[in-house]
């Protein structure tokens, strides 16, 4: 399998006034395309700061960093906005929806960026892989977390990237529509999606392939997991709750609020 | 980034926020508003102003006593004044004078039946009707050289009296009763069309010797005015005139003590008058664009402070430096220019209105649009400016962290 993403003594390390955090030393690690990696560990480990970097929204402080045969350690702001306009999709905790916008003219907003025509079918079909056809023209207020987080997953894939990148994905959502979440995930990377999950649940991180754990800034942990958990599964054993797809606007006020920038 | 999504999401972000894009936009809709409402008022007045000295005719002199670089004072300070003497002098001694008269003025409440009228007098001899042009009657005729000689109290009205005090009535051979004496209307004169002190529609005539020796108790001239042979002769009569007046009117330092002026130098002076005042009424007028150039500002920050997590993630899928940049500005420059187009319309509205209120045209001009549009547009980038230039210049990984 051919390597996508190829880290080799990566580093970050914040000035904070006259102290120097090492928030990552030394880190090698290559990822394949169609891997499932999960990456795990205490907060302040490091895992986020990795994260970010693999991300391209930061730079190392020392390094290589090669993604898709490119060293992108020593590209500018703009550069690096392309490469994660091109080659990244984002799925964040907070799904980080545009409030007020459609969840279709949200899918599109990678495709303004990249300045590609046709953007409404483009977009219509990523809403469709992650099963929304129907709320498309629905609001982030108007839709449940679950729903809301498989609208920001519509707009990982859109630009159709190399690599999505998932922080906490599951992090705001109940057990049932974070295995929901999770099966979708596990259909893209079927589908041969390469993703990047960060999580710090050991059963989320159980779903993936592979799984690497930090602590104190470097890799201490990479191992192929065994027999990962198949959600659809897990899903069916699940008591199937009336109206899963339907929260009433009460129970969905927590995610709304933590998605609006009011 | 194509350059018409950049204008959409302007446009979304500022519906999106209804009220407080109105509230923003205002101090630009009355900036932009009251620039258009005030030159339009300064060019209107100061076109009815010509417009008066026009059809008072263009071989006309005027002599003024006492004139002062910057106004006209038609006070009698400083004992320098004009009198019957000069009159007869001018008329001795200037060749190129087809006619001459002094003339004194007052305000006054004329009184008919059970009407007033507030008005003016003017004192002049008959031969003012040449002079000013006031030949064509509506009925009757002008008082003679013997109402002059005998100080008669005869009186001619203008067109405008006519209407407040007769009501399209009969005048001539009836009463108006001016400071509690009677006069006898002789003649009302035609429409001239006119506004202002020097409406010649709102004045009534009366013969010289009667308005000074019985109504107003004036021995001095307020203005001598003069109608000159040719009229392509001004400069040279005006020059005779000085000249003339300069033996008994001159001061000790040799300075004139009158001013002699034609009626482009009067245009003249109108047009450096309303200039000035144009120049500050719209200076005032600017600083209210500016202040609402700065509450554009103001809510710009704000509004860049709210959406730091959607700054956030629009860098994370991948905008630009640029785009953020030109999102921003183009969502104030789009707040200026509805602001600015509003305000070409409040202005309007309120040019026509106040020009009613003072009678004079209303005047709104292109360039003062096309000024005032082009204004609030700049009004827009500055101060859009700085705020777009802190939103493109968050890291995307610190403002999607932020809460």
């Amino acid at each position: 399998m051919k390597p996508i993403l190829e880290v080799e003594g990566l580093s970050k390390d914040y000035v904070m006034g006259d102290m120097v955090v090492h928030a990552l030393r030394d880190v090698s690690i290559t990822i394949h395309e169609g891997e499932f990696l999960a990456i795990m560990g205490p907060s302040g480990s490091g895992k986020s700061t990795f994260m970010n970097l693999l991300g391209c929204l930061d730079r190392p402080t020392a390094g290589k960093f090669v993604l898709a045969g490119r060293n992108v350690a020593g590209l500018d702001d703009n550069q690096l906005a392309e490469i994660r306009n091109k080659y990244i999709g984002f799925v964040f905790q907070q799904f980080n929806l545009l409030p007020r916008t459609s969840a279709l003219k949200n899918v599109e907003l990678p495709l303004i960026y990249a300045g590609s025509r046709n953007r409404h079918a483009q977009a219509m079909a990523a809403i469709e892989k992650v099963g929304l056809a129907q709320r498309a023209h629905h609001k982030p207020n108007e839709m449940s977390g679950g729903q809301q987080q498989r609208v920001a997953i519509a707009r990982a894939i859109v630009n159709d990237p190399m690599v999505i990148f998932a922080d906490e994905p599951t992090g705001n959502l109940d057990s049932r529509t974070s295995e929901e979440i999770m099966a979708l995930f596990q259909e893209l990377n079927r589908q041969g999606k390469t993703i990047v999950l960060v999580t710090h649940e050991d059963d989320i991180a159980h779903h993936c392939k592979r799984s690497v754990r930090f602590r104190d800034g470097r890799v201490v942990f990479d191992e192929v997991i065994e027999n990962p958990i198949d959600a659809r599964d897990k899903l069916s054993q699940m008591p199937d709750l009336e109206a899963v797809e339907y929260v009433p606007s009460g129970a969905r006020k927590k995610s709304v609020a933590a998605d609006a920038p009011a | 980034m194509r350059p018409w999504d950049s204008f959409e999401s302007a446009l979304r972000a500022i519906v999106a926020n209804k009220l407080r894009s109105f509230l923003t936009m205002l101090g630009v809709v009355i900036g932009v508003g009251s620039v258009i409402a005030m030159i339009g008022i300064g060019e209107g007045t100061k076109k009815k102003s010509i417009e008066n000295l026009e059809i008072m005719g263009s071989n006309l002199l005027t002599v003024f006593p006492n004139w002062r670089r910057g106004g006209m004072s038609m006070g009698s300070d400083a004992g320098m004044t004009l009198r019957d003497s000069d009159v007869e002098m001018l008329k001795r001694e200037v060749p190129l004078i087809k006619n001459i008269t002094g003339t004194v003025r007052q305000g006054v409440m004329a009184k008919h039946g059970n009407k007033t009228h507030s008005t003016s007098v003017f004192g002049a001899l008959p031969i003012v009707k040449d002079i000013r042009n006031l030949n064509k009657m509506l009925e009757g005729g002008w008082y003679t050289d013997e109402d002059e000689v005998f100080s008669a109290q005869k009186a001619v009205i203008g067109y405008q009296v006519w209407q407040e005090l007769y009501d399209g009535n009969n005048a001539v051979g009836t009463n108006i009763r001016l400071k509690n004496q009677n006069f006898e209307v002789v003649g009302v004169v035609d429409f001239k069309g006119g506004s202002g002190m020097w409406n010649p529609d709102d004045q009534i005539y009366i013969p010289l010797s009667t308005a000074k020796t019985r109504l107003m108790g004036k021995t001095n001239l307020d203005m001598i005015q003069i109608q000159a042979t040719h009229t392509d002769l001004m400069i040279l009569t005006q020059g005779q005139v000085e000249d003339t007046l300069m033996k008994t009117r001159g001061s000790a330092m040799g300075e004139p003590l009158f001013r002699v002026m034609n009626q482009g130098e009067a245009i003249e002076q109108i047009e450096t008058q309303t200039r000035l005042l144009s120049i500050l009424l719209a200076g005032i007028a600017s600083v209210s664009l500016l202040v609402g150039g700065i509450g554009i500002m103001n809510i710009m920050l704000v509004s860049v402070t709210e959406r730091t997590r959607e700054i956030g993630l629009r860098k994370a899928i991948g905008a630009k430096r640029g785009s953020i940049l030109s999102q921003f500005l183009l969502e104030s420059v789009v707040m200026c220019l509805v602001g600015g187009v509003l305000g070409i319309a409040l202005g309007w509205t309120s040019v026509i209105a106040i020009s009613k209120a003072l009678q004079v045209p209303p005047e709104v001009h292109t360039p003062a649009i096309i000024t005032a549009f082009g204004f609030s547009a700049m009004v827009g980038i500055f101060f859009g400016l700085y705020p777009a230039m802190r939103a493109s210049r968050l890291q995307p990984m610190v403002a999607l962290r932020s809460e």
